[in-house]
């Protein structure tokens, strides 16, 4: 806590954030902070899109694929979250609402025309096709609804929430409780949904057959661009006047009202976001991971998500994406490694970041530096202006 | 102001472009090569190495989450079965070298976990899935790198995959003969009470077509999702039915929220029996209430009379085991290992094709007596048992097919279930 910290910490009021400042540049030499972000992300869209696919086995890329999709996730968290203040405890609903729509498409695509999916017949071998399916056979609806689905209940959700100034713990509870009730609602209709046991044994996706190596990679290809566009995204909300807007939303709600703003409005806009990218992400999850399940979307999914985004740096450009890409790879190479105790790993991980870099694993960076420069000048290792943070932030 | 708007949409417009190109450029080869045709790919080249002293066998068991009661037991078992083998000299000379993975009791990740034996360890074989969700997530990986599941649990059936071996029982190997064996106690009238998945909702599809046949009437049907233990609602309505067997497909620890709502429901083993298919010697006396005189239906008892019980008994009581009864479950993973290791010695080979010419046939003497794997089907014959729980916790068999039951999981044999049905699931199937 005793680095100077940057005006995207989380914990600096509105007022301690001249808008302009930023944009200067600071001492001529230097990069402006922008620019330095967008070159970061250039070296991470190299990294992912052609780095890893040349290093990396057909399977590792895969489960590569799978984290990108949490990190996409992650993405949106850091902006309604991280930046917006939102805490949204159940992006597992718009991770759902994408997978469900792209697992139904699937499940259909693998079926044939005409024909009704296997776990149907199963139960009930004469019933027709559920009228909510039927749309899913067309590929081009599928997509429209991967986007629309989101934006409308997220927009509609959201903008009966922000309406009536619903905050805090009470907005993470209904999130919560929400993605819970999805849940359920999917287990309990199992002949609808697939249920507990969720819609797998896809075999193409959009005409390419998925069990050729080549096309996982293509797909794989996809989930890495877009998953480098989300970030494209935030970064250019987060340097944009509605950037400004937002941190001042979560920081001082009632001061932006005051203003002239309507803070519903604004936190509507980065919810709806969130939600998009969550759902693309969970699109793209059901051909990479090969099945969809309530498991995946519930209260353990939903937290798991937001855990990504908390442990990488919830307000930082890169944090979420890096802490869900780490968690993703942390899952799988520790249960590789301890098959019995791994998760008791993974936990202390958690709660060592949570302990030691409060701010996530992206703020360790800077806070190494701060150290460093503080054990050269100790006399200024704590600068007035932080104290001054701290005592507004309690 | 306008000008450094213009600048950075400029650079926002250029970074996209970037990005579109990169991805497009990583795509390139797919679209080209998927361009002429579309036939299924061929599966990957086996990377499977034998050429050492060693053979790498990978288990796959739930050692977290709800389902690691069950499957940590189903694990340590292979563990002996390894041990045992690997002292009388392992599979055609070569040591078996166990890769253990944690399924976690999540679905993707038993796909993620078989995928990872098969193409990074390259594992010969893979063993373990529990529940039929797991198997069913399992499935199109081994189908796609042409691998081989060992699956040790009873099952709804309705199902074959040239790489998957069903060691445990298909649906006229235990749930069939469990009907009729109520039949034969003259049970008019039967509930269904069932966890909330693809097991038991296929199962009951089927009771309900047999039950049909045999003129029982089914007076209700129940289902609690898996991890839900609270029953007491669904037993008021089979108070209220009042009928004269309930068949149990719960699986798991729900059946303990089950048992606790029947007994305190005043319900009773001599007026309304329970036979189970899920309730087994390791379950029995964790039901947190006394389960005696309740039935089950299964392929394997402990106290099934053989001498290759008696040494699989004694050699699971000396092994460092999570317990020391033994159950159907565990001798189907048990057989599951020698199964794989004569087929393999039959074959002359670790090759997967080469495997499943020369499964048909092959035959081992387990503690349920002798198997024999069909080479068609990939399941194994067996002996149907009905059992009832002794004061110890212990089946006392009551009824016994008197040979053991070939099995038939698409039910060709039983012109009651529909044949349109049958034909889309084995169209399905492949």
């Amino acid at each position: 806590m005793s680095t100077p910290t940057d005006v995207e910490s989380p914990f600096l009021p509105v007022a301690a954030t001249p808008t302009d400042r930023r944009r200067l540049p600071r001492s001529s030499p230097r990069l402006s902070r922008d620019t330095v972000s967008l070159i970061g992300i250039g070296v991470f869209a190299v990294l992912m899109l052609l780095v890893a696919p040349a290093v990396l086995s057909d399977f590792r890329l895969n489960n590569l694929g799978k984290y990108a999709c949490w990190a996409m996730v992650a993405v949106g968290i850091g902006l309604a979250w991280g930046r917006g203040g939102m805490l949204v405890l159940g992006q597992g609903v718009y991770f759902a609402l994408g997978a469900y729509a792209m697992a139904m498409h699937l499940t259909l695509e693998t079926a044939g025309p005409d024909a009704i999916p296997v776990f149907m017949i199963l139960y009930d071998p004469l019933a027709p096709l559920p009228g909510f399916w039927e749309p899913f056979r067309s590929g081009a609806f599928t997509l429209l609804a991967v986007v629309g689905a989101p934006v409308l209940l997220a927009g509609t959700l959201g903008y009966a929430i922000f309406k009536r100034r619903v905050k805090g713990a009470y907005f993470a509870i209904l999130s919560q409780a929400l993605a819970v009730a999805l849940a359920y609602l999917i287990g309990g209709t199992i002949k609808l949904t697939g249920g507990d046991t969720g819609l797998s044994d896809f075999k193409y996706f959009f005409g390419y057959d998925l069990s050729d190596p080549i096309n996982k990679r293509m797909i794989y290809s996809i989930t890495a661009g877009l998953l480098v566009l989300c970030l494209l995204v935030v970064w250019q909300l987060y340097r944009s006047r509605f950037g400004e807007l937002l941190v001042a939303t979560r920081d001082a709600e009632e001061r932006v009202r005051f203003l002239g703003h309507d803070p519903a409005n604004i936190k509507l806009v980065a919810y709806v976001t969130a939600a998009v990218m969550a759902s693309i992400g969970g699109a793209l999850f059901v051909p990479i991971a090969g099945i969809i399940s309530p498991k995946e979307i519930g209260a353990a999914a939903s937290i798991f998500l937001i855990a990504g985004a908390a442990f990488g740096g919830r307000a930082t450009l890169f944090g979420p994406v890096l802490g869900a890409l780490l968690l993703g790879y942390g899952r799988s190479s520790l249960s590789e490694q301890w098959e019995n105790g791994w998760i008791y790993v993974l936990a202390l991980m958690f709660i060592l970041v949570t302990l030691l870099a409060p701010e996530g694993v992206a703020s360790i960076p800077r806070r190494a530096a701060g150290l460093l420069g503080s054990l050269r000048r100790p006399t200024e290792s704590r600068p007035p202006r932080n104290t001054a943070a701290k005592e507004t932030k309690s | 102001m306008r000008n450094h708007t213009t600048i950075r949409r400029r650079a926002f417009a250029a970074a996209s472009v970037l990005v579109f190109t990169l991805t497009t450029a990583a795509c390139g080869g797919a679209k080209a090569t998927d361009d002429d045709d579309k036939p299924a790919a061929k599966p990957a080249e086996s990377c499977v190495d034998v050429s050492g002293d060693t053979v790498k066998l990978g288990f796959v068991n739930s050692l977290t989450g709800a389902m690691a009661i069950s499957e940590k037991t189903v694990s340590s078992v292979l563990g002996m079965a390894a041990e045992e083998i690997n002292a009388s000299g392992g599979i055609m000379g070569k040591k078996i070298e166990p890769v253990q993975e944690d399924g976690a009791t999540d679905w993707p990740t038993f796909a993620e976990k078989t995928e990872k034996l098969l193409t990074d360890d390259c594992v010969a074989a893979v063993f373990g899935g529990w529940t039929s969700s797991s198997r069913k997530a399992m499935k199109p990986v081994v189908e796609k790198h042409n691998g081989l599941l060992f699956y040790p649990v009873q099952y709804e059936g309705l199902e074959a995959s040239k790489n998957i071996y069903y060691t445990g029982a298909t649906t006229n190997q235990q749930i069939l003969p469990a009907m009729e064996f109520l039949k034969a106690e003259g049970v008019k009238t039967l509930f269904l009470a069932g966890s909330d998945y693809v097991f038991p909702r296929t199962a009951n599809a089927i009771i309900k077509l047999y039950a049909a046949e045999l003129g029982i009437e089914i007076v209700g049907e129940e289902y609690v999702p898996l991890d839900k233990d609270d029953w007491t609602t669904q037993v008021s309505k089979i108070v209220k039915a009042k009928p004269d067997f309930i068949f149990n497909t719960i699986n798991g620890s729900s059946n303990v929220g089950f048992v606790k709502a029947y007994t305190d429901a005043g319900l009773k083993a001599e007026t309304t029996p329970i036979i189970s298919v899920s309730i087994a010697e390791e379950e029995a006396p964790n039901m947190g209430a006394s389960v005696e005189g309740q039935y089950a239906a299964w392929n394997y008892f402990q106290s099934v009379e053989s001498p290759a019980n008696e040494k699989f008994i004694k050699d699971w009581v000396a092994y460092d085991g999570p317990s020391d009864v033994t159950s159907d479950p565990m001798e189907a993973a048990y057989i599951s290992l020698y199964l794989y290791k004569a087929m393999v010695e039959k074959a002359g080979s670790f090759d997967v094709d080469k495997i499943n010419e020369a499964a048909d046939g092959v035959s081992f003497d387990a503690p349920e007596g002798k198997v024999v794997i069909d080479g068609e089907n990939h399941h194994i014959s067996k002996p149907g048992l009905i059992g009832k729980i002794n004061a110890d916790n212990q089946f006392d068999v009551v009824w016994s097919s008197d040979a053991p039951i070939e099995p038939d999981p698409f039910l060709k044999g039983y012109d009651w279930f529909p044949e349109s049905t049958r034909d889309a699931l084995v169209k399905a199937a492949g």
